[in-house]
């Protein structure tokens, strides 16, 4: 049935075409074809919206009922077309033949069953195996992922792992009958740049072993470099190029990829600005936090509670009209110190100088609305960050009419600043749901310009966009930067977004800085084990993107 | 976890001080002599004064208040000012068939809704849908004592299957308990069914777009596996307050359906205690149920801990 002949593509994908459903069908897919061969990696890539998750939903044939459907082309799974196939027999290849691990390991799991059971249920769905057949199953399949202590994940519950773990066990679970066809949509994007990569070896280990296909969706170029056999670039539903990785990524046919390409940024660091006056904007001296959590049971007793120090001992200073880069892996403590620096946390000691005045001590909205008004935030996510009840427009004023604005000349001021962040005036009256990710980061900005601060706290602020809005939005930071000589604090994982922007990085390990100094030094020359750590991570490291070749001396 | 339902427990303490508090203050708060209250216009002074000494009311508030409290700890609740029978034994003879009403109520509610619930939410838009929807809304527009009614009309005196009206204690037999409480237990689910049905769509609907539904598809799994364990259980939450809430409502809200089927319970005990003015056996009522709300709440948190491990921890 599903005997595959030697040269037959493990999945063979024709003439596709993916449509939504309702009274004004708009086509996803256009018609794309593309094949995988056992043991090789497939790379799709694209920016959001270019229809590669919805490629892999038609192949599991998981497209959400009511919303999406096929409407020509097929999609075989060695030589079994999945489009025509009945759900009962799909639903049979899935898990079994083809599995797919998908990007959020934090919520891809069941939060209320156990990890042994979740695991289980794969064994018991496909095979006839017995109860402690199907144990030891699962305990080798965690083994064969190099989870610590298999038995004990077996009874966890999934928030009682680490999200690198979570996402090994999501690889076990998909490779745990050995899959013609495997999957991966983004799966390491949520993971830090260390985790990122145990787990693309993880995936290629395995799949040496067990000559799995992999269809692997990405929209990061590194990845791309590190992982890929050969890459389907897609735009608006259609496949625009499609050739070995070293074909695509040297010779872009295509001006689309050449642009992609060109978004990559370097992660050489770029030249440091001149800087003509010192003036400190911001200063932090010896800034400590610990979170202290105490359960009940313990206040009662008196017992101490467990204390956690998320920043130990952090000093800077960041002049007018630079920026400064804080970065590391999630839990370093670099969100901690933006939000101290706004006083949404209170440092448990150590001084925040704003304009030469301590903000760390004082208490209440009247005594630190200047320190408000002079440190201004922009957050990861335009989708979540921005009301959606409110229009742009009031949205931009808030702030204004809290310290007193009259609101009409707070809306011209407001108008202004669109046109500044490349917006139309008009836009004032929109709602988000009616701007993209990269205009709406465009509104995060114009709110913080608002208040006409010193400094700038940028938390991730270009995380959640695609490569060349990223650039787009990068660019237009350091424009307004030049002209209103703004601070910039720069909080980021990405080391090349770091690497473009910042002139001193600091990087942070578990609370403590590991180092800091100049861009051009801490990234070309680290002298800490860790920030090596973090550069030889960095997916496609030895890519360059601009040149279109490998790197053969490492920078 | 062990915290985790001390805490709970801790919590239902200075509840259920304030309703005694609330309660005692209650009688004595009443307009006018309490005394003169209970014993009617036709009492001679000596009447009121034995009165008044039988409830203390001649002490201080504070005094009065620790007495009471102290009877009440050691299960003293005091004699009911018509039958001259303990409040207790009163109330504990009217306790089976209202907790036994309830308890089958809520079970046909679960039976019925939950099914409904998770069918309309996974054929979401549908025909299924739209019925499930449709029956909720008589649920909630009908009274009950109109779906009684009803219900007698077509089960009881139409097609006898079921007897119009009175009940049969667990102890006589299930066969006739079971036969006697039907009719009265689909009455009183009514508007739960309605309510928990409604919930459940609502619930599962957010839970059939959480990734972790796309897993359990993407394993392969049967879709009454996806359906009812990984997502019913992850939308518990919501239905559990929801159940939780209603089954204490349903407690204190019985009368009517007690008086359409005939049946002797707490509910009729309460209608009669309030008619009669017979304080010390509504003031043991209410503390019974405010009781039972705190436990019944209890219970709530319990099952959210025993549902999500996470809550396990905090």
């Amino acid at each position: 049935m599903t005997a595959s002949q030697p040269g037959q593509p493990v999945l063979s994908v024709r003439d596709l075409k993916v449509s939504t459903m309702g009274r004004r069908p708009a086509e996803i897919l256009k018609g794309i074809s593309f094949d995988i061969a056992p043991g090789e990696t497939l790379c799709l890539v694209g920016e959001s919206g270019s229809g590669k998750s919805v490629t892999s939903l038609v192949t599991m044939d998981l497209l959400p009922r009511g919303e999406l459907q096929v409407t020509g082309g097929t999609a075989a799974l060695n030589g079994e077309d999945i489009v025509s196939a009945s759900p009962a027999r799909t639903k049979a290849l899935r898990g079994a033949e083809m599995a797919m691990i998908f990007q959020e390991p934090m919520t891809a799991l069941n939060p209320v069953l156990t990890i042994g059971l979740q695991m289980d249920e794969i064994y018991r769905a496909h095979t006839k195996m017995r109860g402690p057949d199907r144990r030891s199953a699962a305990l080798a399949a965690f083994d064969s992922v190099s989870l610590p202590d298999p038995a004990r994940i077996y009874d966890s519950y999934p928030h009682q792992l680490s999200g690198g773990q979570r996402q090994r066990v999501m690889i076990a679970m998909a490779l745990a009958l050995k899959p013609k066809l495997l999957i991966a949509d983004e799966p390491t994007t949520a993971l830090d740049v260390t985790t990122q990569k145990q787990i693309l070896q993880l995936i290629r280990k395995l799949q040496e072993e067990q000559n799995t296909a992999v269809l692997f969706i990405t929209h990061d170029m590194g990845v791309v470099v590190d992982i890929a056999d050969r890459v389907c670039v897609m735009r608006h539903g259609e496949v625009v190029e499609t050739g070995t990785t070293g074909e695509v990524l040297s010779q872009p046919r295509e001006q689309y990829t050449r642009d992609l390409l060109a978004a990559v940024p370097s992660l050489t660091p770029r030249r440091a600005r001149a800087q003509e006056r010192h003036e400190h904007v911001l200063e932090l001296l010896e800034v400590e936090k610990v979170f202290e959590f105490r359960s009940f049971l313990s206040k009662l007793l008196r017992r101490p509670g467990h204390r956690v120090r998320a920043v130990k001992d952090v000093s800077f200073r960041l002049d007018r009209g630079r920026t400064l880069g804080i970065v590391g892996e999630s839990g370093s403590g670099k969100s901690t110190v933006a939000r101290c620096v706004l006083r949404l946390e209170d440092p448990t000691s150590g001084a925040i100088l704003v304009n030469g005045h301590d903000i760390a001590p004082l208490e209440g909205q009247t005594a630190l609305a200047p320190a408000r008004r002079a440190v201004q935030m922009i957050f990861q996510d335009p989708n979540r960050s921005l009301n959606p009840r409110l229009t742009a427009g009031d949205s931009l004023i808030e702030g204004a009419l809290n310290a007193g604005e009259p609101r009409a000349e707070a809306l011209a001021r407001a108008g202004e600043l669109l046109e500044v962040v490349g917006l139309p005036r008009d836009a004032l009256t929109r709602y988000p749901h009616q701007f993209s990710g990269g205009q709406r980061q465009r509104i995060a900005i114009a709110r913080a310009l608002m208040m006409s601060p010193d400094v700038i706290v940028a938390d991730e602020a270009v995380s959640a966009l695609d490569v060349s809005v990223q650039a787009q939005v990068l660019d237009l930071l350091a424009e307004v930067q030049a002209r209103r000589n703004l601070a910039i604090l720069f909080i980021t994982h990405d080391l090349r977004v770091a690497a473009q922007i910042c002139d001193d990085v600091m990087v942070m390990q578990r609370g403590e800085v590991v180092e800091f100094g100049p861009a051009g030094q801490v990234l070309s020359d680290p002298q800490h084990d860790y920030t090596r750590a973090l550069l030889e991570a960095a997916p496609g490291r030895d890519w360059d993107f601009a040149k279109g070749r490998r790197i053969t001396e490492p920078a | 976890m062990l915290s985790y339902f001390l805490r709970r427990l801790l919590m239902a303490i200075p509840v259920m001080f304030f309703v005694a508090v609330f309660v005692f203050l209650l009688l004595r708060l009443t307009p006018g002599d309490p005394a003169q209250a209970i014993a009617g216009d036709q009492a001679s002074l000596a009447q009121l004064e034995a009165i008044r000494e039988s409830l203390g009311l001649n002490e201080p508030l504070s005094v009065q208040f620790v007495t009471w409290i102290g009877q009440m700890l050691q299960g003293d609740f005091g004699r009911s000012l018509i039958s001259d029978r303990p409040v207790l034994e009163m109330i504990g003879q009217r306790l089976g068939p209202t907790l036994a009403l309830a308890l089958v109520a809520m079970a046909m509610t679960l039976l019925i809704a939950l099914p409904m619930g998770v069918l309309a939410a996974w054929r979401h838009g549908g025909m299924t849908d739209r019925l499930v929807m449709a029956v909720s809304v008589i649920g909630f527009s009908v009274p009950i004592f109109v779906i009684g009614y009803v219900l007698i009309g077509v089960f009881a005196v139409h097609l006898r299957w079921f007897p119009v009206q009175g009940y049969k204690a667990l102890a006589d037999g299930i066969g006739p308990f079971a036969h006697r409480i039907f009719l009265p237990g689909l009455a009183l689910a009514s508007i739960y069914i309605a309510l928990i049905s409604r919930m459940t769509r609502a619930s599962m609907l957010e839970v059939l777009r959480e990734d972790y539904v796309r897993t359990a598809r993407a394993k392969g799994l049967p879709e009454g596996l996806v359906l009812f364990r990984h997502a019913l259980r992850n939308a518990a939450i919501p239905i559990l307050t929801v159940v939780g809430t209603g089954f204490a409502m349903m407690i204190s809200g019985v009368v009517v359906t007690e008086t359409v089927f005939n049946i002797p319970g707490l509910g009729r005990l309460v209608v009669d205690a309030v008619l009669a003015r017979d304080y010390p056996l509504i003031q043991a009522i209410i503390l019974l149920t405010a009781g039972t709300y705190v436990l019944i709440n209890l219970a709530i948190d319990l099952s959210y801990a025993l549902t999500d491990p996470r809550i396990r921890y905090q």
